[in-house]
């Protein structure tokens, strides 16, 4: 059996490419059953690619299977299209699932996808091992390395602190002071992780009301979020103030009511709208920009040892694969062998029959069968190391060989 | 031969002990290494009690080093059923060293050596585990709270490595720390309970108003984090009552 792996992703491919190409998970599926042999359609944002395996002409399937989703433009599709197989195409499935070939390295939404893509899937044999083993190269990932804690901007650091502070986002409640960019890509990156952007204050409630819109906040003025810092988890401040716009006596008051839940503050304005002495109070974590940013360059070198170690984690999973699927060239000569094995000692059995007793008959079977045990455990052994040791094909040739397995193949 | 299972499970503890401290430049397989010491050590020291059970006649752990080798089994078994999670893997830097350290002593004061045991009822027996499982539950309870310090300390410093050394989650570990001390005060008030029921007027000693202190600690704990006492008060409350768990009450309680 042959993988072949046709697709595109952002690496190469426009987003104009890569919007037609892409399908949701129903059509992957029902796709995927159209298709002969084995199948798997792994679609999202960044990718299309399509997982076979057949015994001839899989890849010329999966290019036309691509090419018909791309439509009349099928020329742009050639410059992006990659096509990989076997080992090479289970490798970067494996890579796929780890999020080392993300856009955003070591993201963990993509583990997800492929889940999803293969459980819709026509899969047999072949593609749920490699599937489960792609799915478990990813969780391996994930585990044994901190490459998805490494926040590679500002905004993502103050999000990932704010899963440091509170674990879970969901239900947490964020109030956004400015309604600019910064404010916005932070709440976006928060929300992403489960928050609930309750509120957003700015000085001109217009703005305010536009971005509140956006991220299905409400929106107040400035000068009202007195209550709101009593129920907020993360306060997200980037205004255009140019005096602190949260004191800490402000915060201490709106302490009182809180029982003592913690407060993340970011601070992401120059100058500061957050009073730095808010940092003093007992649950108050307070973040600036330069804390932030001193962060971020901190986990970007981890995350450049973190992505090595990943990688050196996935090339196990895929050499295991690859012994897997190497032993596949020899499983059908050891089935063969121990048929021929088990028919013979039946047929002796059969002749001897007549002349022993019950008890007789089941001690020779027991024993008959031991000694075939010893005798093909090693032979199986050598053959699966063989096999791989890419030598599997001419150990199984020479046995088949010796032991005239096609003859009785032909024979049977 | 039993006795010297004692040597594996303190071998493997002190193990887990040292890759926990790997653990710090990144998870990896210094956490793992910990995580198979930790289970490996206590299946080691379970086979260990049970050998001491067997042997024995009586209750095989009612000297101050028994009760401590006990002790060590019940902190580890109550880590294992969740502490060695990746996410709050790195508990056990406050819990294993510990272990590792009260299992030496414990070894070292005889308390890992098959004898007869003393004869104490079935009361007392019940009694004195009950009360073990709560200590063990307060350690445990602890050794979060010093986490949480020192999480909220990294924090508060804005620590660069804030985001690559795998810390729990202060909240997680905050409200983590209080259902455990629930959890032990249930077991402990079990133990008095059960503790009681052979109690005969004129036994009321020290160790019993500890005992009772250190009830009051904790409940207190509970009811003040309900009104709002939480984060970096709570921890060092636990830590307190904690002092009172493992200074006093051995004082009081095996220095007759």
């Amino acid at each position: 059996m042959k993988l072949t792996l046709a697709g595109v992703s952002h690496h190469k491919a426009p987003i104009e490419l890569r919007e037609r190409v892409a399908l949701d998970l129903e059509t992957c599926g029902a796709l995927a059953e159209r298709l002969e042999g084995e199948a798997v359609l792994l679609s999202t944002c960044n990718r299309t690619e399509l997982y076979l395996v057949q015994e001839e002409h899989a890849e010329e399937l999966a290019v036309a299977t691509l090419a018909e989703l791309a439509g009349d433009r099928g020329d742009d599709l050639s410059a992006a299209l990659y096509r990989l197989r076997d080992e090479a195409a289970a490798l970067h499935l494996f890579r796929v699932a780890a999020g080392l070939d993300s856009l955003v390295p070591g993201e963990g939404e993509i583990l997800g996808q492929v889940r999803t893509a293969f459980e819709a899937g026509s899969v047999g044999p072949f593609l749920d091992r490699l599937f489960r083993q792609a799915l478990h190269a990813g969780r391996r990932v994930r585990l044994e390395t901190a490459i998805n804690e490494s926040p590679a901007s500002v905004p993502s650091a103050a999000a990932a602190l704010a899963q440091q502070v509170f674990d879970d986002l969901s239900g947490r409640r964020v109030l956004v002071l400015g309604a600019g960019k910064m404010s916005e890509a932070t709440a976006r990156n928060l929300v992403s992780r489960g928050a609930d952007v309750a509120v957003v204050a700015n000085r001109t409630l217009a703005h305010g009301e536009d971005l509140a819109r956006r991220l299905g906040a409400q929106a107040i003025e400035l000068a009202a979020i007195g209550s709101e810092l009593e129920r907020a988890d993360v306060v997200v401040s980037a205004t255009s103030a140019s005096d602190h716009v949260v004191t800490r006596d402000g915060v201490a008051t709106a302490l009182r009511a809180r029982k003592g839940r913690p407060l993340l503050l970011v601070d992401l304005a120059v100058p500061r709208d957050l009073d730095p002495a808010i940092n003093e109070l007992d649950g108050c974590f307070l973040y600036d920009v330069d804390d932030l940013e001193a962060v971020v360059a901190e986990t970007l070198s981890g995350r450049r040892t973190e992505a090595a170690r990943a990688e050196r984690l996935v090339a196990d999973e895929a050499d295991r694969f690859r012994e897997w699927q190497a032993s596949l060239d020899v499983v059908p000569t050891i089935a063969s062998l121990r048929a021929l094995a088990e028919e013979i000692r039946d047929s002796e059995l059969a002749r001897a029959g007549g002349r022993l007793s019950e008890s007789e008959r089941k001690h020779v079977e027991s024993v008959t069968s031991q000694i075939l045990a010893k005798l093909l455990h090693l032979p199986t052994i050598r053959m699966k190391e063989a096999a791989a040791a890419a030598d599997g094909v001419v150990y199984a040739d020479v046995v088949r060989h010796l032991f005239g397995l096609e003859e009785e193949e032909r024979r049977r | 031969m039993a006795e010297f299972l004692v040597v594996p499970a303190l071998l493997a503890y002190g193990e887990a002990a040292f890759a926990y401290a790997g653990e710090l430049r990144g998870p990896g397989l210094a956490g793992r290494l910990a995580t198979w010491g930790v289970r490996l050590g206590w299946l080691a020291q379970t086979a260990l009690l049970i050998g001491q059970g067997v042997s024995a006649e009586g209750f095989p752990w009612g000297t101050w080093a028994g009760a401590l080798n006990l002790f060590v089994w019940l902190v580890v078994g109550a880590y294992l059923i969740w502490g060695c999670t990746p996410r709050y893997r790195l508990l056990g830097l406050t819990v294993m060293p510990v272990a590792a350290a009260l299992l030496a002593l414990a070894w070292a004061g005889g308390g890992t050596a098959l004898d007869e045991g003393d004869r104490s009822g079935v009361v007392l027996a019940a009694h004195a585990v009950l009360m073990l499982a709560g200590f063990a539950g307060l350690m445990l309870a602890a050794g979060m709270a010093l986490l949480y310090l020192w999480q909220e300390r990294r924090l508060k410093r804005h620590e660069r490595s804030v985001l690559r050394v795998r810390m729990p989650p202060l909240d997680a570990l905050d409200r983590l720390a209080a259902r455990t001390v629930l959890g032990a005060l249930v077991v402990l008030t079990l133990g008095i309970g059960v503790g009681a029921a052979s109690f005969e007027r004129g036994d009321f000693d020290a160790a019993m108003v500890v005992t009772l202190l250190i009830l009051a600690t904790y409940a207190t704990l509970l009811v003040l984090r309900h009104e709002g006492w939480r984060g970096r008060r709570a921890a060092l409350l636990n830590l307190t009552g904690f002092a009172l768990v493992a200074i006093v009450l051995p004082l009081t309680h095996f220095a007759g």
